[in-house]
């Protein structure tokens, strides 16, 4: 396959960036989207340019450091599949594609493709967690729970924090990634005693950092190739009221 | 042989970890947060450790090389994690655990560090339970249970094909709460180039580059821990994430850190095969798909002919023509033959022209009598996962036609080598999870890395790090600007100028892609005397023309990608001819080192109990000078030495 790239390049933080146009031939159809940007990459450093620099790690799908807006998607046009996972014969022969990093205040670009996503983190460090310590729990059969309500929180568990549904989201709402968060330990008995704590203090710190409110476009789950859903959110929001009112 | 000293407790095996933990030392609450600890990587050993030594009131500095601590590789181990909780009633013991992982290991792990890896198993899934890890359960309410290669029992607990994700995730969660808390301070985007050993032998701190800045940043510390992985990707293509690497390991080999059994290493049955020149990594298939996948090839050259011209489908074949070569091989085990066995069975199937798929170099994982017994919700509510994962690389619907599945570079039991208490030869420096040697032998069983991982970091390493640190609360805080860290330093320094001066014409993967061939001809799944010899060379040669042709543009200050890569594998060309070394000098077969001269009428491995039964520990004499070999006898008294046989129960 032969492809026309127009990948965003941008030297540091400062620099104001632009689209950058590429072309790439014979390019074989099982190649994966992130070998063909390092096909391009070791042309561009045999003629001794800069690499277009990008963030990845396990090309398996699961660490959530890929994060490619290709086409106007977050991790491209494929459903349920990370960038890394995205192959080339799903696109045509000749086509050109657009690449860009995820935009949103909150994730502000380093280099070319590569953003900080550092706030979710964040999130995550506001009560992202139970607060149990080393030792001294139970028994791990000791509590029996329900296998349905294990199945959703793994469900919500599932994400990888790719940062994704803030990319697809026109407000960079970041709801979808704390509502999985919460909603894992709100279906959990584990989760029950720090739930009111943990919410506020998440959503407290999602509005400080500067990621936007949540309209319900749906976009988020659309987008995400961890398929995490949109109830979810809905299940935040009946936590975030209880713990506002009790 | 005196040099070593492995510290394992006196007393029966059974209580060898309860007496050294009532008599090791311990910090007093006050004095705890005036000691300083580094940890190296965030995956289950490093970031467990982390947290829980943040826990205790430990000054915790701890590093990653990703954007965040939750990405460590840790993340992408699959299938699930071992314990004896026995609560399917099937007859499961902490003895059988240790037992089976010692077998699984072909006898040449450390007996006392495998039996308390068992011990701890079980605290693993309680802690784990608590922080909020929905494993999978039964419709009652309980725990569910499946079975993994090299056991008769079914003790592994999973999370999907998420298990890694979620413990990671659950040690992440322990750790973001000790970093709010203030008793850990993390540091992403930096990579450890050295390890300072100061003047009176002990392990103080490290030099990192800055992945952002470029900047070359020094940290200090009364104990220096690294968990940083293995170091597979000196093959090039392996299961391992693109920025896993062996440096923070070779790094410390290189300031006088003992490298042991490095040659073993675990070549894993299930993964894709290799497509093409270009690819960049090889993605793993669970090997819990075995408990219901059935490995086969054709019997007849006529239809393996047929298949990769694809005349026919592997559906056509119908069943006296198949070979379920492990489970005529292997009639006890079947398809659960441990990942070393079912691997060359694999190759010896491929080699002998048996092998499908377009490169001959692949066998059939089929699910279609499973499908047929449980249905197809049953499997994909099981499996749905992978095989979805499996339709997104191959293009192909595993639910119709059976996966192609190849052996590829997996996991490094050998590693930097560890006394009982994790703790190097270097005084102060710690080792835990993969880049340690001490639990798999010569093979590690399935569902047993992330078993270790969180063993060490949660409940080994915060007690052992403990008893070091007792006597250093009178040194006060460590300076970095004393003449050890200016030298390091300086040597970093040195490195980076020296790659950036190159200024050759290949990029660093042309060098990488090279080595990673010579390892897998000569250091791979089957090896030989004359193989490892010219491999050696080989690998020589390729060190010497990287040094002379390797191409970094740009700058060394800021982000520059090749320039990480080009350390590594500078690094990567030094530790694979250690490698090469140990597995020429091991003269027997033994778990993931399988010498073609020692192997059995049939083809299976065969030991040389009186001769190597023993740790190969590597210590560096300085550049231009052949390793110096130590060896650290391995005593079995809990457990009898036999051949592994997977043929009968």
């Amino acid at each position: 396959m032969d492809l026309k790239l127009k990948i965003w390049r941008q030297a540091s933080q400062t620099d104001k960036g632009q689209f950058v146009d590429y072309d790439v031939q014979d390019i074989s159809p099982d190649t994966s989207f992130l070998e063909m940007i390092d096909i391009l990459n070791d042309k561009l450093v045999e003629k001794g340019d800069d690499p277009v620099a990008f963030d990845h790690d396990c090309r398996e799908g699961i660490c959530g450091m890929c994060s490619m807006f290709i086409n106007g998607h977050p991790h491209g046009p494929e459903s349920a599949t990370t960038t890394c996972q995205l192959h080339m014969r799903k696109f045509k022969d000749g086509e050109t594609i657009v690449i860009e990093p995820w935009r949103a205040r909150p994730f502000p670009v380093i280099k070319d493709l590569i953003v900080d996503r550092s706030a979710f983190d964040e999130i995550i460090r506001a009560g992202g967690y139970i607060s149990t310590s080393t030792g001294g729990v139970p028994d791990a059969n000791a509590v029996p729970i329900r296998r349905e309500n294990a199945e959703l929180a793994m469900d919500a568990a599932a994400c990888i924090g790719c940062g994704a549904c803030v990319a697809a989201c026109k407000n960079a709402s970041a709801m979808l990634f704390v509502s999985a968060k919460i909603s894992q330990f709100a279906l959990l008995p584990q989760g029950k005693v720090e739930a009111k704590d943990r919410v506020k203090e998440m959503v407290a710190k999602m509005d400080e950092l500067g990621f936007g409110n949540c309209t319900n476009t749906y976009a988020c789950e659309a987008e995400c190739p961890k398929e995490i859903s949109i109830t979810n959110i809905a299940r935040l929001n009946r936590q975030f009221i209880g713990a506002k009112l009790g | 042989m005196t040099k070593i000293n492995s510290k394992i407790p006196d007393g029966p095996i059974a209580e060898k970890w309860t007496r050294y933990k009532e008599h090791q030392k311990l910090v007093n609450p006050a004095n705890k947060r005036k000691i300083d600890i580094i940890v190296v990587g965030t995956g289950l050993a490093g970031g467990a450790a982390a947290a829980s030594l943040g826990e205790m009131g430990f000054n915790v500095k701890v590093f990653c090389i990703q954007d965040s601590p939750r990405r460590a590789h840790s993340i992408a181990a699959q299938g699930g994690i071992n314990a004896a909780k026995n609560y399917p009633n099937d007859g499961d013991t902490i003895y059988r655990l240790f037992y089976d992982t010692v077998k699984g290991g072909d006898y040449r792990g450390r007996e006392s560090n495998t039996y308390r890896l068992a011990e701890v198993s079980n605290n693993i899934i309680d802690q784990c339970v608590a922080q909020g890890v929905p494993f999978a359960r039964e419709y009652s309410g309980y725990l569910a249970n499946r079975s993994f290669g090299g056991a008769l029992v079914s003790r592994t607990f999973y999370a999907r094909g998420h298990t890694g994700q979620q413990l990671l995730l659950g040690a992440y969660g322990a750790l973001s709460k000790e970093i709010k808390r203030g008793s850990v301070s993390m540091y992403t985007r930096r990579e450890m180039l050295d390890l300072v050993v100061m003047k009176d032998g002990r392990a103080r701190g490290i030099i990192v580059r800055n992945l952002f800045t470029g900047e070359l940043e020094r940290y200090s510390a009364h104990a220096v821990l690294l968990a940083t992985g293995g170091y597979g990707n000196v093959y090039f293509l392996s299961t391992n994430a693109m920025t896993s690497n062996g440096s923070a390991a070779w790094r410390a080999y290189k300031r006088g850190a003992y490298f042991a059994n490095p040659c073993y290493v675990q070549i894993h049955p299930t993964c894709i095969p290799v497509h093409g020149e270009f690819q960049s990594k090889l993605t793993l298939m669970s090997e819990s798909l075995r408990n219901d996948g059935r490995i086969w090839v054709p019997k007849n050259k006529e239809d393996v002919e047929k298949i990769r011209k694809k005349e026919i489908r592997p559906r056509d074949i119908a069943e006296e023509d198949r070979d379920y070569y492990l489970e005529r091989r292997y009639p006890a085990f079947g398809n659960l033959a441990p990942r070393d066995v079912s691997s060359r069975a694999a190759k010896e199937r491929c080699d002998a022209g048996y092998g499908v798929g377009p490169t001959g170099l692949a066998v059939f994982l089929d699910l279609k009598d499973a499908i047929q017994r449980l249905g197809k919700d049953v499997i994909k509510a099981r499996y749905g996962n992978l095989i979805d994962m499996y339709e997104r690389i191959v293009d192909d619907n595993a639910y119709e036609t059976p996966m192609m599945i190849y052996p590829a570079v997996h996991y490094c039991m050998g590693g930097l080598w560890v006394d009982y208490e994790l703790q190097s030869n270097i005084p102060g420096l710690f080792v835990g999870g993969e880049s340690n040697f001490s639990d798999h032998g010569a093979n590690r069983l399935g569902a047993s890395a992330i078993m270790q991982g969180l063993s060490d970091g949660y409940f080994v390493l915060p007690y052992t790090m403990q008893n070091y640190l007792a006597d250093q609360i009178a040194v006060g805080p460590i300076p970095t600007d004393s003449a050890e860290f200016d030298d390091a330093e300086k040597d970093v320094r040195a490195r980076i100028d020296k790659l950036m001066e190159v200024k050759g014409k290949e990029p660093v993967d042309y060098f990488h892609k090279k080595l990673g061939h010579i390892m897998w001809e000569h250091v791979g799944m089957a090896r030989n005397r004359a193989g490892l010899e010219e491999g050696i060379k080989m690998i020589q040669e390729v060190r010497k023309e990287f040094w002379s042709n390797v191409r970094v543009p740009g700058n060394a200050n800021g982000i520059n990608i090749e320039l990480e890569k080009a350390l590594r594998v500078a690094d990567f060309l030094e530790l694979g001819e250690l490698m090469a070394r140990d597995a020429l000098h091991r003269e027997e077969s033994a778990g993931g080192h399988f010498r073609e001269e020692y192997q059995t009428p049939d083809g299976e491995a065969m030991r040389n109990d009186k001769d190597f039964m023993y740790v190969a520990a590597w210590e560096y004499p300085g550049d231009d000078k052949e390793p110096i070999l130590n060896k650290e006898a391995l005593k079995y008294e809990a457990i009898e030495v036999k051949t592994r046989n997977y043929k009968t129960a």
